[in-house]
């Protein structure tokens, strides 16, 4: 059983935009996302994250870990890095090229 | 518009035993004259039908009943399997185990061209309102619904394409025939 | 090219309002997503890891400028300004909504195109030699069969929900520039002893996590029932096909269970009644109807010897590069064909901007040719540009960057997208393949090292082709972690071959270096006019194990 901070995520159906679970709302960027500190907390978050699929605002809901690593937010796999940002050969693309944008990560 | 539920009721599934689900035959909703059932139940008075399994164990006495009979077969078992009994068969079920899994096609395309069947090929378990059209093409004629599917649904699904490309066991005019029609 | 007839296009335009109905479907719950996803993935709508993804079609990769033109006024309306053109001759765009997908679909209903089948477990594009119509080995186009396989496979209702996808790729020349022995149905148009054209049949060939090259199913399948035969095979796998195991659910892995020879008996089998029957019988007036769309342009009678040609190759120093590489030999003489490399020096392999789409457009009405081709090299062909105008065709390229002078070299490299963009990848292959790309920049050195097929896929789904690669890499998962699995010796042309993996994988920092190592091997140990493959079949995996894997602590 995990113990590490995870995120729930999910895709937005309307237009695919990646999504983070925070307090009640999905918000697009990461540096916004709820962090679960405890698995039974994550793991019931991604149960309530049934309500979002059945009244169609996302899909695919599902967990991912992150750490802090120099008091910053960073996933720990490279997908989901990947996913927070956007395309690491278009940097002038995806979340990663608007103003909001955590350039920390 | 239906309240969320696809064709096939998500909830219940049906089962050898259990009560039928509507029927729609040739478009329109009809009464379904025949009775699953389970392998060791006991038969119907009148139209019945059995699975695969059964038939075979109890082929002599099925088709020596004076009651229509109608086989189920599962998704991974071929037509080919019921011989030449098939034209003693008033229906075919074809199971759709889920959606995606597409045999029963090439069994129903078989049972109209290879075995020449003329009863009714029965669809049955989870398939889609977007599957209709090429079920009725490869010679389903009935199919197990959920109960608010309308025949206004089925009869758009039918309409959906108004051409098709290539011939299959409808006979229905091709591209290529209207082609020919039409520089003739 | 093929034109819509009135039946072509109420198809088309029934298909929009189709997965227009299925959208609002979706978006009102009546389908859920489980539902949903085999059927946008029919109309080529994937949800990748930014945003859906829309595969569109670009049959045997052929499009006219009106339809360039389309796809740049996509790119600017509902994406990002640009598209990806894929090792399937589709093009793909990156950032769509779903709710803009019926209006996208519509829109390019309007210029003859749609994304039916380019996903799915159903019959895909069919894929066809870029050079059809050009090559001067070419026994027939292969586009003409590749187009009535195309009608015939579009809305099949039996075989829209087989085990799993179905590619069938068509080549019509002695070289194989279409990989037919990797797909799952390969033909090759070929003469028997009479001297007639027929099909030899492939089936069970693949890429994935386990390669197979295709096994002859039919040796000389008459044009008239192709279809037949098609059908047959299609029910066999359909019927037969694993259901079980994603992974094994292709025609190669019943291919391989089954063996040739009772694939063929099963196939023969249904082929007998299906051509007793009649009804698939492609009458030799509608071959010769669909042949009249493919018919050449009219050639200009002219000469192979074009001073302007040879002037500007004399004075102009990229030109004589970009020629050297990029152009080859026409049946027609005076005739040139012409590769548009979308491989500039570290950039992204295959992608496109709308300006560069639009100015694509603007030159073939300006050179007054009909057509380009997308290669499922990722790169564009100009079929027949006359030779007198190379000189004033590469000027307008080379203004828009699509002059670099590296066909089929080292820099021509094919990646899929990769963990950059795909829901599917364990690994990101752009960046291996743009560090590659800029490692071996130097044009001498490229030249040098000549012929190289280098090919990248970021996960085992191989969509970058990596086991028919002189040069495959495969990026795999390591806890989260990216490495490089590195293959030699795979080809995808006639002398077909899967690519042997060299030993353990590679970590993103070390696997540009490893490359670099092989093919100094090359350098160092070929002999007369070898290309790279040659030298890898003739020296084996060793030297080159040796090589890539030198300054590693253990022993391999």
């Amino acid at each position: 059983m995990s113990q590490a901070d995870q995120i729930l995520t999910a895709n937005r159906l309307r237009d695919g935009e990646v999504v983070y679970w925070s307090r009640g709302q999905w918000v697009t960027a990461l540096d916004a996302a709820e962090v679960f500190e405890d698995d039974a907390t994550a793991k019931a978050a991604l149960k309530g994250a049934d309500a979002s699929v059945q009244d169609r605002t996302v899909v695919n809901p599902y967990l991912f870990e992150v750490r802090v690593e120099a008091g910053v937010l960073r996933p720990v796999k490279e997908r989901e890095i990947i996913r927070a940002a956007g395309p690491s050969v278009r940097l002038d693309l995806g979340k990663q090229s608007t103003e909001a944008f955590d350039v920390s990560l | 518009m239906p309240d969320g539920r696809s064709i096939y009721d998500r909830k219940t599934q049906t089962a050898p035993g259990s009560t039928s689900m509507p029927l729609i035959k040739d478009g329109a909703f009809a009464e379904d004259h025949f009775q699953a059932v389970a392998d060791d139940a006991p038969l119907p008075a009148n139209g019945t039908i059995v699975s695969l399994a059964r038939f075979k164990k109890d082929r002599e006495s099925l088709l020596a009943r004076n009651a229509p009979l109608g086989v189920r077969l599962q998704s991974s078992e071929s037509p080919e399997a019921l011989g030449d009994d098939v034209h003693r068969l008033s229906v075919v079920v074809l199971e759709f185990p889920k959606f995606r899994d597409g045999r029963a096609f090439s069994w129903a395309r078989m049972l109209r061209t290879r075995l020449g069947f003329k009863g009714e090929i029965r669809a049955a378990g989870h398939f889609l309102y977007d599957q209709l059209a090429f079920m009725t093409r490869v010679g389903f004629d009935a199919f197990e619904v959920r109960e608010n599917f309308t025949e206004a649904e089925f009869a758009r699904a039918m309409g959906e394409m108004t051409y098709v490309y290539q011939p299959s066991a409808d006979g229905r005019p091709t591209i290529r025939d209207l082609r020919a029609h039409a520089h003739s | 090219m093929y034109r819509y007839d009135e039946f072509d296009a109420r198809f088309v335009a029934d298909r929009v309002a189709q997965f227009r109905y299925q959208v609002e479907r979706r978006l009102s719950g009546e389908l859920t997503e489980d539902e949903f996803k085999p059927l946008r993935l029919m109309n080529g709508l994937y949800l990748q890891l930014h945003a859906y993804m829309l595969r569109i079609a670009v049959p045997y990769g052929t499009l006219a400028p009106k339809q360039l033109r389309m796809l740049a006024h996509i790119a600017r309306k509902y994406d990002k300004g640009y598209g990806h053109f894929t090792t399937r001759q589709n093009i793909q765009f990156n950032w769509i909504k779903l709710v803009d997908v019926p209006d996208v679909l519509a829109d390019l209903a309007t210029v003859e195109m749609h994304a039916i089948q380019t996903s799915g477990n159903c019959i895909r594009n069919v894929t066809a030699d870029h050079f059809a119509g050009a090559a001067r080995d070419e026994i027939e186009d292969p586009r003409i069969l590749a187009e009535i396989v195309r009608q015939w496979s579009s809305l099949h209702p039996e075989f829209s929900f087989l085990p799993r996808k179905f590619k069938i790729a068509v080549s019509g020349s002695e070289h194989d520039r279409a990989a037919v022995k990797f797909h799952d149905v390969g033909i090759e148009i070929v003469k028997n002893g009479k001297g007639e054209t027929g099909y030899r049949v492939y089936a069970g060939g693949g890429m994935g996590r386990t390669p197979y090259i295709g096994h002859v199913v039919g040796d000389f399948v008459e044009k008239k029932d192709i279809l037949a035969f098609l059908e047959a095979v299609m029910r066999v796998y359909n019927q037969s096909g694993r259901r079980d195991n994603i992974y094994k659910a292709r025609i190669k892995i019943l291919v391989n269970a089954l063996g040739a020879e009772e694939m063929r008996r099963q196939v023969m089998r249904e082929f007998e009644e299906i051509k007793a029957s009649g009804t698939l019988e492609v009458p030799a007036e509608e071959v010769a109807n669909i042949a009249r769309y493919f018919a050449p342009p009219a050639f200009e009678a002219l000469s192979d010897e074009a001073p302007e040609y040879e002037a500007a190759r004399a004075s102009n120093e990229a030109f004589r590069a970009w020629t050297d590489t990029n152009v080859a030999r026409h049946r027609a003489p005076g005739y040139a064909i012409a590769t548009i490399s979308l491989k500039p020096i570290g950039g992204v392999p295959g992608d496109a901007t709308h300006e560069q789409l639009d100015a694509l457009a603007h030159l073939l009405d300006e050179f007054g040719m009909a057509e380009l081709r997308v290669s499922h090299e990722q790169n564009l062909v100009l079929p027949h540009v006359r030779r007198k105008d190379l000189p004033a065709v590469f000027a307008k390229l080379e203004a828009l960057g699509l002059a670099t002078p590296n066909a089929g070299l080292v820099t021509d490299i094919i990646a899929c997208p990769g963990l950059d963009y795909c829901d599917l990848a364990n690994a990101r292959s752009i960046p291996i393949a743009q560090k590659i790309s800029e490692r071996f920049a130097d044009l001498a050195r490229q030249h040098d090292i000549g012929e190289l097929k280098i090919k990248i896929s970021g996960c085992i789904n191989a969509c970058g082709h990596h086991h028919a690669g002189h040069i495959g890499v495969l990026g795999v998962d390591k806890k989260g972690v990216e490495y490089y699995q590195l293959q030699l010796g795979g080809s995808g042309a006639e002398d077909a071959s899967i690519g042997e993996i060299l030993g353990p994988a590679f970590g993103q920092h070390e696997i540009v270096d490893a490359v670099e190592g092989v093919i100094d091997v090359y350098l160092e140990r070929r002999e007369n006019d070898e290309r790279f493959l040659d030298t890898v079949r003739r020296l084996g995996l060793e030297p080159f194990k040796e090589r890539a894997y030198a300054g590693w602590a253990f022993h391999i």
